[in-house]
């Protein structure tokens, strides 16, 4: 079998690097993009720069993964941000930026890897949840509703591409020491961390995990489901 | 333009035929019905045939469309009946700047 083409978004930094290592690692023929140029290479990875909320930016990157590749295994919907604020002081302008990268990156990527998973009836996307729904964390709101809409999406879209052999999960990782987190109070991870099942920050190997499981051909039974990090 | 653009949906049906239990009939050129009365397609399988469409007119003429919008969901006569039909909505589209 050759080797699988494997897109990750958001890989400028953190978990999204650290999957492209990790996968080329792995003999997958890696391909990434973000808003902003790479301060890193790798031999091997292709990188493309484009905003996942922009529907023509991701047009061309699509255009450019069918041209140099001509397929798409594994899709990895890593880009992503958070903004921590309390709802009444959290203004439209972060909310509209939230929801654009989250929720219409997120589609927007899903849709143009589908047009090219479906013509050879095999694919694996993995969206990105989080923690922060299911324990109702203060002050993401806006976050936690933007990776809801990720699972509602990504359960409903499991449905409409079963047919084409491509499956559609979510990964939900606890806090991991990322940008995300850096600039929010130790006092309030911990706070987090202590009501989680396995009290520790997650690591990106414990993101990797999930997502090689999902990714496996053999889990091709396995779709619209979200498995949330840390037992919450 | 509409030459291209018939060749093109034509060779997407065809390929699209080798996954079909009941085929496009390609053979009846711009008449071959596609979906809707008398159409041979269900819903997943027109997806599969926009989808390969859009792609090989994208890379034929460097026009990003889409075919599936509200446009050709309100048109009295669907621009998915036939092959004919499709050929003729892709080139309004082009025509139109995509």
């Amino acid at each position: 079998m050759d080797s699988p083409v494997t897109m990750i978004t958001g890989t400028r930094k953190g978990i999204g690097k650290f999957l492209v290592h990790h996968y080329a690692g792995r003999g997958h023929q890696v391909v990434g993009c973000s808003r902003d140029k790479l301060d890193w290479a790798l031999e091997g990875y292709e990188h493309y720069i484009a905003d996942v909320s922009d529907e023509l930016a991701v047009k061309r990157l699509f255009s450019a993964v069918r041209k140099n590749f001509g397929r798409l295994d594994n899709l990895i919907n890593n880009a992503g941000i958070a903004s921590m604020n309390h709802s009444i002081l959290t203004p439209a302008s972060t909310v509209q930026n939230i929801l654009n990268t989250n929720v219409v990156g997120t589609f927007l990527v899903c849709r143009e890897g589908v047009k090219l998973m479906q013509r050879r009836r095999y694919g694996r996307i993995v969206n990105f949840g989080t923690v922060a729904g299911p324990m109702r964390l203060e002050g993401e709101a806006m976050y936690a509703a933007s990776k809801n809409a990720v699972v509602a999406f990504t359960q409903i879209l499991a449905r409409e591409v079963a047919e084409f052999g491509i499956t559609c999960n979510v990964v939900a990782p606890t806090p991991i020491e990322t940008d995300l987190i850096r600039a929010v109070p130790r006092e309030k991870i911990d706070r987090i961390v202590n009501r989680l099942a396995i009290r520790r920050l997650g690591r990106f190997e414990d993101v990797a995990n999930v997502i090689d499981f999902f990714i496996r051909p053999e889990s091709d039974f396995v779709t619209g489901q979200t498995i949330f990090l840390g037992g919450v | 333009m509409k030459e291209t653009l018939l060749a093109l949906i034509v060779k997407a049906a065809s390929e699209l035929n080798l996954q079909l239990e009941y085929k496009i009939p390609v053979e009846r050129g711009v008449e071959a019905p596609l979906y809707g009365q008398n159409g041979v397609l269900d819903s997943i399988g027109l997806v599969s045939l926009l989808a390969a469409v859009e792609q090989a007119i994208e890379d034929e003429t460097g026009v990003s469309i889409t075919l599936a919008n509200e446009r050709a969901m309100s048109q009295k006569r669907s621009p998915f009946g036939s092959i004919g039909a499709l050929a003729e909505y892709a080139e309004s589209l082009i025509r139109a700047g995509g």
